[in-house]
């Protein structure tokens, strides 16, 4: 009566089954009410407008000698409304990668949650921390997830960066909300200020800047998208709020402390005052 | 047709109890330190990937003796269970206690109810800002629940070792000093100025040292406190060929 030791149903495949490393299929399989936005799917089809609920805006993302950097500005909107001042985007997914999110910023938020977790419990269950790849497979696997929710207008649309121990250089990726997972080269940027950012970043951006340039870079080119899109907040020098900036070397990852972002944003605001642009 | 004998419960309770125990003298001991800069957690172990000692959640560790495919999969279940917690309320709420008690009931059902007890004990621990705000529990085969102060050592000679700790080890000690103690236990002489001359000497590689970081976020920017010594670090902390 036993099966083959390898077989489907045979005592092998059982525990292989149950014993997974991923925390999001043992939440699917134990407590699928805690995954993001499972408790409210709405059912028939309903869209969700626009306005209704927080959006995160932009994120921009490049390489630097030796690393990647992430930065996200701090604003989120309901339609013409300014839903937050002080939101951060921008989070450490784990030692080595980091994520930022547009789109509902309420599923987003969880999401991240989510996938934080998901790379800390696999690291705890196997030992050993998940390839930069594995990483980035997994949260397109959480995207896809929320396909559902994203039809309905509760779109999220996340950035992925993080440094591959194995090939010692910065990696960014980005993604569609059907989980499609592309991997980009030099910059990207997403969210609703995202072309305006791009097209700093096309012209700021150089290979091989340092962690002080990319992060003057990264802070101008919100500036411009701030500049041009009304859903993108710039740095609030009258609130001293600052863009959340990380940046991810073979050293780990590292948010830049308020007061180097202060320094960089005040001095992005003086040389555009002495420049008197009008557009 | 086979006959089923009469075993009184206490008869099949004894005898369940020394097949566990047996099972576990069989090992080498595991032991776990509260001091001054958080807890140690020391362990021989040749391996080096098949651990004695984990990392269940920011503050919280585990330490097991026994079987290891059966403290393994404890320890997978208490990660899964510390995560799906933390995630779903927050990582504050997540105590020790909490995951103590339901170690404590899923041994308890296995040794009365399954065929076989689990042959493993259980250390859980929790590092308090404070040497008086740490936690450590001993959780036996049986399900039974112990609230220790200071240290626990478990499996192999339990009780001499932790007769020889009572002697050497204080609360007020940095890791070095702690580790340095535990080590001299386990390698069976006295700590100190004059250790036994039979005792055996543990290199490095033999012993497998983690920590749990009294305030992990101040120094080293991380709210996990848990970290495994590299056998460099240990080799530097026992002062390995330099006596």
């Amino acid at each position: 009566m036993t099966m083959p030791a390898g077989g489907p149903g045979s005592v092998f495949s059982q525990i292989a089954h149950s014993a997974t490393a991923s925390f999001s299929e043992y939440l699917a399989r134990t407590a699928p009410e805690l995954l993001p936005g499972a408790r409210g799917a709405v059912s028939g089809g309903v869209q969700v407008p626009a306005g209704a609920v927080p959006h995160a805006t932009t994120i921009v993302a490049m390489t630097f000698a030796g690393g990647v950097l992430m930065a996200g500005d701090r604003r989120a909107t309901m339609g013409n409304v300014i839903a937050s001042r002080h939101i951060e985007k921008v989070f450490p997914a784990d030692q080595y990668s980091v994520l930022g999110i547009a789109g509902t910023a309420g599923i987003a938020l969880d999401v991240t949650r989510l996938f934080q977790v998901e790379l800390e419990h696999y690291e705890k269950i196997e030992g050993t921390l998940l390839s930069l790849e594995g990483k980035a497979n997994r949260l397109g696997a959480m995207i896809q997830g929320n396909l559902g929710l994203a039809m309905q207008g509760l779109a999220v649309v996340p950035l992925f960066a993080g440094y591959d121990t194995d090939r010692r250089e910065g990696r960014l990726f980005s993604y569609d909300i059907t989980g499609g997972r592309y991997e980009e080269q030099e910059h990207h940027s997403v969210g609703s200020g995202s072309v305006f950012a791009r097209g700093s970043l096309k012209k700021l951006w150089k290979p091989n800047l340092d962690e002080a340039a990319v992060v003057r870079v990264a802070v101008e080119a919100l500036y411009d998208a701030a500049d041009d899109d009304s859903a993108t907040g710039g740095p609030d020098a009258v609130r001293q709020v600052w863009p959340v900036v990380y940046t991810v070397n073979a050293a780990g990852a590292r948010r830049i402390p308020e007061a180097e972002l202060a320094a960089t944003s005040e001095a992005v605001i003086a040389s555009r005052t002495i420049a008197g642009r009008e557009a | 047709m086979t006959q089923q004998f009469y075993v009184s419960p206490e008869q099949l309770m004894k005898d369940r109890a020394d097949f566990a125990r047996k099972g576990i003298a069989r090992g080498r001991s595991v032991m776990v330190l509260s001091c001054r800069e958080g807890i140690a957690l020391v362990a021989e172990n040749p391996s080096v990937s098949l651990h004695k000692v984990g990392e269940i959640y920011d503050r919280i560790a585990f330490a097991a003796v026994g079987k290891y495919n059966e403290f393994e999969s404890l320890r997978q279940a208490g990660v899964r269970y510390a995560d799906v917690r933390g995630y779903s309320y927050n990582r504050g709420d997540v105590t020790a206690r909490g995951l103590a008690s339901v170690y404590a009931q899923s041994l308890g059902a296995v040794f009365t109810a399954d065929t076989k007890p689990f042959e493993v004990e259980l250390a859980v621990a929790e590092v308090g800002t404070t040497p008086a705000q740490d936690h450590l529990y001993r959780l036996t085969f049986d399900g039974s629940i112990a609230d220790e102060k200071g240290f626990v050592v478990m499996g192999g000679q339990a009780d001499s070792l932790s007769e020889s700790l009572r002697g050497s080890w204080q609360e007020s000690m940095d890791f070095p000093e702690v580790i340095r103690t535990a080590v001299a236990a386990l390698s069976g002489g006295g700590a100190g100025e004059n250790p036994d001359p039979g005792a055996r000497r543990l290199s490095p590689d033999l012993l497998e040292i983690a920590v749990l970081d009294r305030d992990p976020l101040s120094s080293r920017g991380n709210r996990r406190a848990f970290r495994r010594l590299p056998a460099a670090e240990v080799a530097a902390v026992l002062g390995t060929g330099e006596d």
